[in-house]
């Protein structure tokens, strides 16, 4: 019952939403400009072959890829701050500025670097989840209790005793933050890098169907893309359940 | 001929803060005997948990030397059982990988750890809560874990920081009757802080009390009762009198 009533108000919204969207979209009566969200299911289903087998498949290939690399460095970066703080006087600093450099005008010089393959998807996916793992994975590590810390050194705790029991647990929750933010900012990524320059994906098959002034085939393929990101951060949630499984008796 | 379970000898500690030194302990000596329970009392701020940073090695004396057993170690850090004043268990570990931390540093495989604890946890009248998470335990229970962590260091001396100071009266008692009961059977030396006088009258042997500040010397109260004890047995009138005297000491060493 109580689970219910959590939904029912984003449902109600949602539902509203797109019932004035319908509505508002019959009365301007211009579907390549503003089709309705019936236009555009029945496109995504008229177009499904090629939307889920070839598109759908190419974009979360670069989104799998990016997110894996920027996990493993991402931590890997973070667990370097927290160990050495040199590495952290050199590189925070640096982390934070990159967060200022528009991605989007920097993306056409990874297409010049890496050419039309996915590595220069991949790049731009990359540079926009990096900041989020990194910076949250690293303040979890910096987060953890001075006095559990002395408490294991008192019991003859070494170095890797106080990372692994202490630092690594108390990362855990912030690093779920971080990815969960990371995984849907990974969505945009791979579409920016698919406007800029490729032969497939869903970001690629959305602008060219702008430019045929096909409005539900740009819709089309922009619902896939926000399903994708949904689904990703719902499987962050039930990763995140699984495996803190402490904090839901907190 | 009983043997010292700690000494201090002629111990010297300051905290430095920037430019200003402030000085803790000035030449400080004493002694807890093998199955002695000892308790400190003192005012807020006079040193009582830094007496116990030095003993675990989390800090260093500036002069003096400190004896755990008998040996003077290099490195004191895992060395004596240590009960901090919050029971820190660590929220994200189940009661049976909370107590069974200072085994796994110690290098204890996982199945022969866990062996251990349930068999102490039985012992300690527990069993029932291993799988359980420390935010699902009352604070009574939770002070019990963080002592039966403690006593799993191996060692003989359990030093113990004000670990009763949150609960209510009622649990506290009964906490403290369990203390007594757990120290006779396992022969363990004890070092107690406290701002409770009663409290130290009915666990103690002896008390040490702070007052001066740096402590050069402490002053020293034997409780006169037997054992086994009854609370009841702090209202005879030895006992009241050694409190009296104590409330005086504690009371002018907070006006200096
Ligand atoms: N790390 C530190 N650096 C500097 N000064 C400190 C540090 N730790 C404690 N002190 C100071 O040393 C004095 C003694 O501290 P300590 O914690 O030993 O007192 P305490 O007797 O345990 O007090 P309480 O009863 O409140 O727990 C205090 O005045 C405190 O401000
Ligand atoms: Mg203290």
């Amino acid at each position: 019952m109580k689970r219910w009533n959590s939904y029912f108000a984003p449902f109600i919204l949602i539902f509203s939403f797109f019932v004035s969207w319908q509505v508002v979209a019959m009365i301007i009566a211009m579907p390549f400009i503003l089709p309705t969200p019936l236009q555009v299911i029945a496109k995504v289903w008229d177009l499904k072959d090629i939307l889920f087998l070839v598109h759908l498949p190419a974009t979360l290939m670069i989104i799998v890829t990016g997110l894996a690399l920027s996990i493993i460095l991402g931590v890997g970066l973070a667990v370097w701050m927290n160990l050495s703080k040199t590495a952290e006087k050199a590189f925070y600093p640096i982390l934070v500025s990159s967060q200022t450099i528009p991605i989007i005008a920097l993306a056409p010089i990874f297409v010049l670097w890496f050419g039309y393959s996915i590595w220069s998807k991949v790049a731009v996916t990359l540079l926009i989840t990096f900041f989020p793992i990194t910076v949250s994975t690293f303040d979890g590590l910096r987060s953890s209790s001075k006095e559990l810390k002395e408490l294991l050194l008192t019991m003859g705790a070494s170095k890797r005793d106080i990372f692994f029991k202490l630092n690594v647990p108390t990362a855990l929750p912030y690093f779920y933050s971080g990815l969960k933010v990371a995984v849907t900012l990974s969505v945009i990524g791979a579409a920016i890098g698919e406007w800029l320059g490729a032969q497939s994906g869903l970001g690629y098959f959305s602008r060219r169907m702008m430019t045929q002034f096909d409005g539900a085939g740009v819709f089309a393929p922009i619902v896939l893309l926000s399903a994708v990101g949904i689904s990703l951060f719902l499987a962050v949630v039930v990763l995140e359940k699984i495996t803190l499984k402490w904090r839901k008796s907190e | 001929m009983s043997k010292a379970s700690l000494q201090f000898e002629n111990v010297s500690f300051s905290y430095e803060n920037g430019h200003e030194e402030k000085e803790i302990l000035n030449t400080l000596s004493f002694d807890v005997q093998n199955g002695e329970f000892v308790s400190i009392i003192g005012p807020s701020g006079s040193g009582k948990s830094t007496i116990f940073k030095l003993i675990t090695g989390l800090n260093q004396p500036a002069n003096g030397e400190i004896f755990i057993n008998e040996t003077n170690y290099s490195n004191r850090l895992g060395k004596v059982g240590y009960m901090p004043q919050q029971d820190l268990l660590m929220p994200w570990r189940t009661i049976i990988e909370n107590a069974a931390l200072p085994l796994e540093i110690q290098g204890m495989k996982k199945r022969e750890a866990y062996d251990k604890v349930r068999e102490l946890l039985v012992e300690f009248g527990l069993n029932g809560v291993e799988h359980k998470y420390p935010s699902e335990l009352s604070g009574g229970m939770k002070q019990r874990i963080s002592f039966l962590r403690t006593v799993l260091s191996g060692s003989n001396v359990l030093l113990l920081d004000e670990p009763f100071s949150s609960l209510d009266a009622i649990t506290r008692l009964s906490m403290q009757e369990w203390l007594l009961t757990q120290w006779q059977k396992l022969k363990l030396s004890i070092l107690f802080i406290t701002h409770d006088v009663d409290e130290a009258l009915f666990l103690s042997d002896r008390i040490f009390v702070f007052t001066e500040s740096p402590v050069r010397k402490f002053v020293e109260v034997n409780v006169p009762l037997e054992r086994p004890r009854e609370i009841r047995d702090i209202h005879t009138p030895a006992v009241i009198e050694v409190k009296e005297q104590l409330i005086e000491q504690l009371r002018m060493g907070s006006t200096q």
